[in-house]
Formats: structure tokens, C-alpha cells, sequence
């Protein structure tokens, strides 16, 4: 296959193509992580999607679709920024931002969201489910469903709802039905069980596009492979602007897509250190927080062995973020894998820190960032001063600040 | 004591389909789940699954959602599952333990299944745990002498019925329709058809659970599969009881309106 001048997706950029191994076995492990932990019913589903991805991924027309739809709809390839003003408050050190903020619908899910929407089609369904914590990935999909002509149904937590309702009110123009989740912690995690649910009943018609990088087999696979356009695009970008690979490339970690987006097309280049930004809440010790990789352990949730926030018997324990998008008791399990290889390394960033952060690349450089990636804004402020003004550090600027506003206006009292 | 394989023995002997009901550890009350569930089998249930209250019940309806939430809020723990097993055991029902995975893989698997045995339970439905995951469980339930139940659904293809029954003991668990937990006006139409198909693959029993809430759908059940499963319905008369002595009459009169249902 000739690859068409400027084309962003080609075969080896779909499939991994960093060091052997990166990809799970046949049962979907990631080391002892992944797997597949649902009912009996959803087995045929999951099969039938990893058959039609797997061909779909080695389909040049499919690969060209979804370029197409990468560069002409969400707006791809997405600029690098360098950032010199904000650069100055992390001890110096230079730090560049991969511009997923400037995507249609303002974060990366769009990504992921456009490969599995040309999938469903693939499939021959015709309704799309999905989650929400955000709302980003909500309205991606909604997005998606409606250029598509699909229908759509989107489960979001009632505390995000509140949260987000800016979010709330586009997929709703965008002709999605939203549905409120009260049950449980009426956030994320049960907007997840919900989708589950309708899934079992209607996947004879129906996708469940799952968004992040988390849930069975071969999800955590798929989300990654659609959403891995971010680092092979800023791998490519920071050579051409820096003559060389950054020191360390950061992302916030909620189920871990922008994160695995941006890390994947660096795992085989050792030199660059990879670090993942959990949300901490309201400290370690509140017991208010998403830690999941950094204070959980392991366990099954939502279809996957991984790093789960749990009590002594499995109960899941809630968790706690300001941004709706960390606020998740589980993580994808190739960022559990990363953690015990060593690859990636992991810590916490407290509500108060992702907010300073989050108010500082407003005033420093005119962009009001998601307050998800402000929590690896403010992660790079510490790991800036750690490595000094000789060191790179890559930041996977993941959304816009938009949806966070009523946030913002409440915690500034704005 | 009784164990699946006696429980379905009686019940063939008897011309009739076995009932199985379940209810959740702690719902309504620690206590109260003990009472209902004796009286469960007072009533003419042949087994009881006691449900494992769980977080993220990610396969149940709003029912069964609402009784284990109830449970969790009351504190119960996997000791009180344990407790709840031995006291209905004693009644002289196959107790079996109904439990997504993770609980049982955070208290150590080993230690569940020896836990299990002693209190004189008899086996695990784990809905969740799926052949190519299942291999250990089995090993470790096998040495302590319990059961393994695990589901196929209209969905599965003859293969995946063959992995799934190979991996069973005591009995199969055939889903009558693709969905939640939940009574439902109608048993799915593709329940019979499934029961067929499995039986080409095992000689196990075969029952039939999800959307079954009354003795005519018992009936309609046990003319083609060896179990009629019931969960919702005994949950849904004890949250629309107003108290626990009217909750447990309600109780007793759907047991013994499903236990005439499986005897045709
Ligand atoms: C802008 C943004 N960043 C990050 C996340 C967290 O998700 P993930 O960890 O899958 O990237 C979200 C989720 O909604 C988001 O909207």
C-alpha cells in the first residue's frame, strides 16, 4: 500500500508499532492485567468487535476513512505550543503542549470517538451508546453519531450532569438523548454500569463505544490504537521543532486515554520518562481522591483486571475529583502494566494544585485548559523544577476549559 | 446435608422442575434475609442462591440493585454472607453463594471457597467469570468440594455453550433473554430453544433465571428446563411490604405459588 502524501494514518499507525510485546495476548492481557470479566451474553459482542477491528485495521479504505475524518472534521494534525511564560514557573524547563484542545469538540476523545463511530458502521449497528464523566466524550460521540446519521444514547452521573451542564445541553443539540444515572455515586463509574446494562439488552443493534482506555477486551486495545494519533503526531512534531525526543512527556490519568494516546508512540524510546497525573482530590490523606494507580490495588472492575480503588472485600470506594474526567475508581489496564514494568511512572495532583495550574496557563498564556489537563499542568510545574531549564517536557494539553467554567466560577468565586 | 446434585435427584424423582430462589445477604436486614430465605425453602424452594451485595452490579435491574444497596448500607460483609449461608443451609436447602468476581478475588479465592465449604454452602454463580478467566476458581472449588454454576445466554454460539458447561458443575444457569436481572411480563422466547441447545452439550440440569416472577411462568418454564430460577419477585414483595412480618408472609405465598408452578 502507497501512503498518500501527508496522510496521518497508516497501517504501522493504528497497530502498535513501539517494542515487542505492547499489545495483549489473545485473552486481552497486558501482563496480568485486561482480560475480559463480564456476562456470559456480552462474550459474542466483544468477539465480533475485536474480529471486525481487527480486519478494520488493516483496510486501507478504512484507514483512509478515518484520515479523512481525522484531518477535514476534527482538525487534524493538532499544533504544538511552546509555552516560554509558563515555562518560567517550572523551574525553567521548556515545556510544549500537544494541542488537543484545538480538536473539534475541544478534547482528544474525538479521536477515539471517529474510529469506533466508522466501526459501528462496520458492524452494521445502528444505535451507539456511550458514557460519560465530562461530557467530552459525550459530546464526541453525539458528534460522531450525528455526521454519521446514528442513533445515540449517552449515561452520565446526575453530580455530572450538574457539573458539566454546558455539556449536557450541546448533546442534547446534537440530537443525542441524555440519560441521568442516580445510583451509586451518580458519577462516572456508574454511568459506566448503566451503559453495561442497555448494552446486554440491546446489542443485537446496538455498539457500546466505550471511551477510554479501560473495560474488557478489546476495548483497551482499540481506544489506545484510535487515540495513539496524538504521540506519533508530537513525536514527529517535537524532532522537527527541537531536533530531538523530550525528556519526559506528562498527561492527567482518569481511565487513561489521552494518556496511553500520547505515551504510546514513546514507550520504545527509553530516554523519555513517562509521567501520569492522577487526580488527589483533596489530599492522599482526605481519602477524598482517584488515586488509583498510586494508592489502589489490584482487582477486577467494569470488565478488567487492573488497579481499582477497593476496600479489604472488593467494594469499590468512590472517588473524589474536582474534574468529572479523573473522577474514576479504576484506570485502563496497560497503565496498571506500565506502572509494575516501570515504564510510566505515576502520582497524585490535588484539586487546589490542578486549579492553580489551571488559572496560571489562563494568565501566562491565554488558554484556559480542561481541568483535567491542568492536573498535568500542574504536575509539570513540579517536574519542571525537578529536571531544570536543560529538560524538554511534552504535555498532552487533552481539552479546553469551556465546559469548565460554572467550575471555575464557583472555586474563584469569578 | 442437601447438595445440588440430591436437590435436582428429589426433584426428578418427584416428576417435577427444581426452584431455586434468591435473595441478597443482609436485604432487607441481616436477620430478615435469614428469615425470608428459610421461609423460602419452608415455602417449597429446593436451593437458594444467597446474593453477594456488591458495589457495582453491573448485570443486575433496578430491583436487585435497590436490595444489595440496602445490604451494603446495613454494613454487610462477606461474614455476614458466610453466617447467612450456615443458618439457611440448616433449613435443609443446596445453599449457593450468587457473587460477581472481584469480592471473591479480593478475599483470596482459596480462602472463599474453604469459607464457604465450612459454612455449608454448597456452591458459587459467579455471572461475571467467564471461561478463559474461570480455570483457577474451578481448581480451587473443586479441592473444597463445591460447585461451580456458571451462565450461558441466547447469545452463545454451540461453542461457547460447550466451554461454558464444561467449566459447570451442579448445574448450568441459562439466561431466558438478553438484559438485566428483573421480573418481566413474559419469559423470554429464546429461553427453550437455549435449554435445547445446552443439553446437547452437558448432562447437567439446566436452569432457567431472569424475567420468571410467577407460578404460571414457573410452569411454562418447567415443562422444558430441570430449574425455574426466581430473584426479583421475592425482592420486589419484600420492598413493597410495609413491614417485615406482612413481608415475609408475601414471601411465603410466591414460594409456594411457584413451587405449585414447577410441579406443572
Ligand atoms: C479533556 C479531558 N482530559 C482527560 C480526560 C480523562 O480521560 P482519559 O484519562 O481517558 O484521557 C477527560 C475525560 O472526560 C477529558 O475530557
Amino acid at each position: 500500500m502507497t501512503i498518500a502524501e501527508g496522510t496521518l494514518i497508516t497501517a504501522a499507525g493504528l497497530a502498535g508499532n513501539g517494542p515487542a510485546g505492547d499489545d495483549p495476548d489473545a485473552r486481552g492481557r497486558f501482563g496480568v492485567f485486561g482480560g475480559r470479566f463480564v456476562p456470559e451474553a456480552l462474550i459474542p459482542a466483544l468477539d465480533e468487535v475485536a474480529k471486525v477491528y481487527a480486519e478494520a485495521k488493516s483496510d486501507p479504505a478504512f484507514l483512509a476513512e478515518f484520515d479523512h475524518l481525522l484531518r477535514t472534521y476534527a482538525g487534524r494534525p493538532t499544533t504544538l505550543t511552546d509555552v516560554r511564560r509558563f515555562s518560567e514557573r517550572a523551574g525553567g524547563a521548556r515545556v510544549i503542549l500537544k494541542r488537543e484542545d484545538l480538536t473539534h469538540t475541544g478534547a482528544h476523545k474525538i479521536n477515539n470517538v471517529l474510529g469506533q463511530a466508522l466501526l459501528t458502521k462496520r458492524l452494521g449497528k445502528t444505535r451507539v451508546i456511550a458514557e460519560t464523566g465530562a461530557g467530552q466524550h459525550g459530546v464526541a460521540t453525539a458528534t460522531a453519531c450525528a455526521l454519521l446519521g446514528l442513533e445515540c444514547v449517552i449515561y452520565m452521573g446526575e453530580v455530572d450532569c450538574e457539573r458539566q451542564s454546558l455539556n449536557v445541553a450541546r448533546m442534547k443539540l446534537l440530537g443525542a438523548s441524555v440519560v441521568p444515572v442516580g445510583n451509586g455515586s451518580r458519577t462516572l463509574k456508574d454511568a459506566i454500569n448503566e451503559a453495561f446494562r442497555d448494552w446486554v439488552t440491546n446489542v443485537e443493534t446496538t455498539h457500546y463505544l466505550f471511551g477510554t482506555v479501560a473495560g474488557p477486551h478489546p476495548f483497551p486495545e482499540i481506544v489506545r490504537d484510535f487515540a495513539r494519533i496524538i504521540g506519533v503526531e508530537a513525536r514527529r512534531q517535537m524532532l522537527e521543532l527541537t531536533g530531538r525526543l523530550p525528556d519526559a512527556v506528562a498527561a492527567a490519568v482518569g481511565g487513561g486515554s489521552n494518556a496511553i494516546g500520547i505515551f504510546h508512540a514513546f514507550l520504545g524510546d527509553q530516554d523519555v520518562a513517562l509521567h501520569g497525573y492522577e487526580a488527589a482530590g483533596h489530599g492522599v490523606d482526605s481519602g477524598e481522591h482517584a488515586l488509583t494507580l498510586t494508592e489502589g490495588s489490584i482487582g477486577v472492575l467494569h470488565g478488567s483486571r487492573t488497579y481499582v480503588l477497593q476496600d479489604d472485600e472488593g467494594q469499590t470506594i468512590e472517588s473524589h475529583s474536582i474534574s468529572a474526567g479523573l473522577d474514576y475508581p479504576g484506570v485502563g489496564p496497560e497503565h496498571a502494566w506500565l506502572k509494575d514494568t516501570g515504564r510510566a511512572t505515576y502520582h497524585g495532583v490535588t484539586d487546589d494544585e490542578a486549579m492553580e495550574a489551571f488559572s496560571l496557563l489562563a494568565r501566562t498564556e491565554g488558554i484556559i485548559p480542561a481541568i483535567e489537563s491542568a492536573h498535568a499542568l500542574a504536575g509539570t510545574l513540579k517536574l519542571g523544577r525537578e529536571l531544570g531549564p536543560e529538560a524538554t517536557i511534552l504535555v498532552n494539553l487533552s481539552g479546553r476549559g469551556d465546559k469548565d467554567m460554572g467550575t471555575a466560577m464557583k472555586y474563584f468565586d469569578l | 446435608m442437601t447438595t445440588l446434585q440430591t436437590a435436582f435427584e428429589k426433584a426428578r424423582a418427584d416428576k417435577r422442575a427444581a426452584l431455586v430462589g434468591y435473595l441478597p445477604a443482609g436485604f432487607p436486614t441481616k436477620d430478615g434475609a435469614v428469615a425470608a430465605a428459610t421461609a423460602m425453602v419452608e415455602a417449597g424452594c429446593d436451593v437458594i442462591e444467597i446474593g453477594l451485595p456488591y458495589s457495582d452490579p453491573l448485570m443486575d435491574g433496578p430491583t436487585i440493585q435497590d436490595a444489595v444497596h440496602r445490604a451494603l448500607s446495613n454494613g454487610t460483609r462477606i461474614a455476614d454472607v458466610m453466617r447467612t449461608v450456615e443458618a439457611v443451609a440448616r433449613s435443609g436447602a443446596a445453599v449457593l453463594v450468587m457473587t460477581y468476581w472481584n469480592p471473591i478475588d479480593r478475599y483470596g479465592a482459596e480462602r472463599f471457597a474453604r469459607d464457604l465449604a465450612n459454612a455449608g454452602g454448597r456452591g458459587t454463580i459467579t455471572p461475571d467469570l467467564t471461561p478463559e478467566e474461570a480455570g483457577p476458581w474451578c481448581e480451587l472449588s473443586a479441592a473444597a468440594n463445591i460447585d461451580t454454576v456458571f451462565l450461558v445466554a441466547p447469545s452463545s454460539p454451540d461453542e461457547r455453550i460447550q466451554a461454558v458447561a464444561d467449566c459447570c458443575t451442579g448445574f448450568v444457569y441459562a439466561a431466558s433473554l438478553m438484559g438485566v436481572t428483573g421480573a418481566r411480563a413474559s419469559v423470554g422466547a429464546a429461553a427453550e430453544g437455549l435449554v435445547a441447545r445446552t443439553r446437547a452439550h452437558t448432562g447437567l440440569p439446566v436452569c432457567v433465571g431472569l424475567g420468571v416472577g410467577t407460578g404460571a411462568q414457573a410452569a411454562e418454564v418447567a415443562g422444558y428446563a430441570d430449574g425455574v430460577i426466581v430473584g426479583s419477585a421475592f425482592i420486589r414483595r419484600l420492598l413493597d411490604a410495609p413491614d417485615e412480618a406482612s413481608g415475609l408472609k408475601a414471601v411465603r405465598e410466591l414460594a409456594a405459588e411457584l413451587a405449585a408452578g414447577v410441579r406443572g
